[in-house]
């Protein structure tokens, strides 16, 4: 244990099943990889292929899983306690679905800040509000007031209140149109830039995280295929079929 | 801001609310305006609000002293003198019962729409959001009360705790909260698996903070409406306790009790029990209507936009 530096996210021989423990479903097999502190990683694959599961699994979301996962070190038991929450955080696939019909983003905010035990909460919403580029003129909104796009920023502001080292980015971007696919994606560069975040992107859009990410998991069937470097798929260096299939299939978008 | 030269009503309909209060009220309002569309709601509204000012005002409105009697002047037909509903068995005068009987069923009914929902919602989100054993245990007893037959359920408990007002209501809430609990429930689950509880789960929320925060607020607005639409059969239930001799003790003006009397004299003076009759048809078509419309304007499905 001499390495200059602890990764930020290290999962070991992962399993995770669904369902009763007679018929359960297999969902992730046997999955390990490492991310480096400050690096973005993707994983890939068609849907059904487990990868929104892995993220499922750390952040406790999914709680029939063996193996082991490491937080800068730090083993992960069956509970996830305060601390690991404010170092890890999520933004989830649909912006739609993951913002309360019922609260305003002040209220949505407000709330996270104060179960962080944040101070000043007011300046902070405002502050996080400028951070996704929303402004406080949307403080005071219902998230039926507000588009696709900007309602995916308030759950990045969310996901970025506690100040986390690891952001888990469950297909941020899928549920949107194109013109503001890509504001999001640049923002998320930006973000990470600025804050040092380490990011695990899932997406099934090779062009995505080809964009976002230094390297990539390809997954199908729940088991991690090969893992690779965003250079070697731009080079097409892949080594099952299965990840030159789907380069093939997305090939004029990579590049 | 501008709120000297923009009107209250720019204000509530800003697009960019300023404050918490301003997006609160902005909300409120816009629900107000949805309601008000809806000509039958609004008429449904306007019986229930001259209800109330009935029974706050009755002493003042009421012609006669309810509980008067004048045998000599006893059965009069509608629009005799001074009784324009006419008087009952034992000459008291109908209006004037029925004004002050609006006191009763309005304290009968928010003391149900008190009890039931609240226990209802309490049972039904806990066993939602916490499944396993404790789901199976509090559903299986909203089980058992759901079973029995509700006015039957309601008999037994007022003949074992006695007659009167007080235990008619607590028996019509025991029996009216197993649908709330069963509904509550319901929603719970589907509430329960979506994106923004586990987004506020992985805030590290509890579960305390879960059901009463994020998940009550969904499940009162399709319970508000469940209430005032049950209103109808909670006045019913307490005037069929009250028809048969278990819930308002004469001479009190209670609506049922008054149709209970009036029983007697149904073929040659049917004023008597048709007038409380009518009363109790429409405040139950009131709720209802009310009820109706509140559906459109709270149901969180269906948001504007």
């Amino acid at each position: 244990m001499t390495q200059p530096m602890t990764p930020a996210l290290q999962i070991d021989g992962l399993n995770v099943y669904f369902g009763a423990p007679h018929e359960s479903f297999h969902a992730v097999k046997n999955a390990s990889f490492t991310v480096e502190k400050g690096a973005s990683f993707g994983l890939v694959g068609e849907s059904g292929s487990g990868k929104s599961t892995i993220l499922k699994a750390l952040t406790g979301l999914a709680p029939q899983w063996e193996g082991t996962m490491r937080v800068a070190g730090q083993q992960l038991g069956a509970k996830r306690d305060r601390r690991f929450y404010r170092s890890v955080q999520m933004v989830f696939q649909d912006p739609y679905a993951s913002l309360h019909p019922r609260q305003s983003v002040d209220q949505v905010l407000s709330e996270t800040l104060y179960l962080h035990g944040a101070s000043n909460i007011d300046d902070r919403v405002n502050r996080l509000l400028e951070d996704v580029g929303l402004g406080s003129a949307f403080r005071f909104r219902y998230p039926h007031q507000l588009s696709g796009g900007q309602r995916q920023r308030v759950a990045i502001a969310r996901a970025l209140a506690p100040e986390p080292e690891i952001l888990l980015l469950d297909e941020p971007t899928s549920a949107l149109d194109v013109s503001v696919q890509a504001e999001i994606l640049n923002l998320l560069s930006d973000l990470r830039a600025e804050h040092h975040l380490t990011y695990v992107m899932v997406s099934h859009d090779l062009a995505v995280v080809a964009h976002m990410c230094d390297q990539a998991a390809v997954m199908q069937n729940g088991e991690i295929v090969e893992i690779l470097s965003i250079d070697a798929m731009r080079n097409g260096d892949a080594r099952s079929d299965y990840t030159r299939q789907l380069l093939a299939a997305s090939a004029n978008r990579v590049a | 801001m501008s709120q000297d030269t923009g009107t209250l009503r720019d204000w509530l309909l800003s697009e960019t609310p300023t404050s918490r209060r301003q997006a609160r009220w902005a909300a409120a309002y816009k629900g107000w305006l949805t309601l008000r569309a809806n000509h039958m709601a609004m008429a449904g509204l306007a019986i229930i609000v001259l209800l109330v000012a009935l029974a706050l005002f009755a002493p003042w409105i009421a012609p006669h002293d309810p509980f008067v009697q004048d045998l000599g002047n006893r059965l009069q037909p509608l629009g005799s003198e001074g009784h324009i509903l006419g008087t009952d068995s034992l000459g008291r005068d109908i209006l004037s019962r029925l004004i002050w009987g609006a006191r009763i069923t309005l304290y009968i009914v928010a003391l149900v729409a008190l009890i039931a929902p609240i226990a209802g919602l309490l049972v039904g989100t806990v066993s939602g959001y916490a499944g396993g054993w404790v789901d199976v245990i509090l559903m299986r007893i909203t089980d058992i009360f759901l079973a029995f037959p509700r006015l039957v359920l309601a008999l037994a408990f007022v003949a074992a705790l006695g007659a009167g007002i007080e235990n008619a209501v607590l028996a019509i809430s025991l029996t009216a909260w197993p649908p709330y609990a069963r509904m509550a429930r319901a929603e719970t689950l589907t509430i329960r698996s979506s994106d923004y509880i586990s987004a506020i789960r992985l805030q590290g929320a509890g579960p305390l903070r879960i059901i009463v925060k994020h998940i009550w607020p969904l499940c009162i607005s399709s319970l508000i409406v469940r209430v005032t639409l049950d209103m109808a059969g909670i006045i019913l239930a307490a005037a069929g306790l009250g028809f048969l001799g278990l819930g308002a003790q004469p001479p009190s003006p209670e609506w049922g009790a008054m149709i209970s009397e009036g029983r007697r004299f149904i073929l040659d003076h049917w004023w008597v029990a048709t007038m409380p009759g009518l009363a109790i048809f429409t405040v139950s078509l009131a709720f209802n209507l009310l009820g109706d419309g509140l559906r459109d304007v709270l149901d969180p499905k269906d948001s504007p936009q």
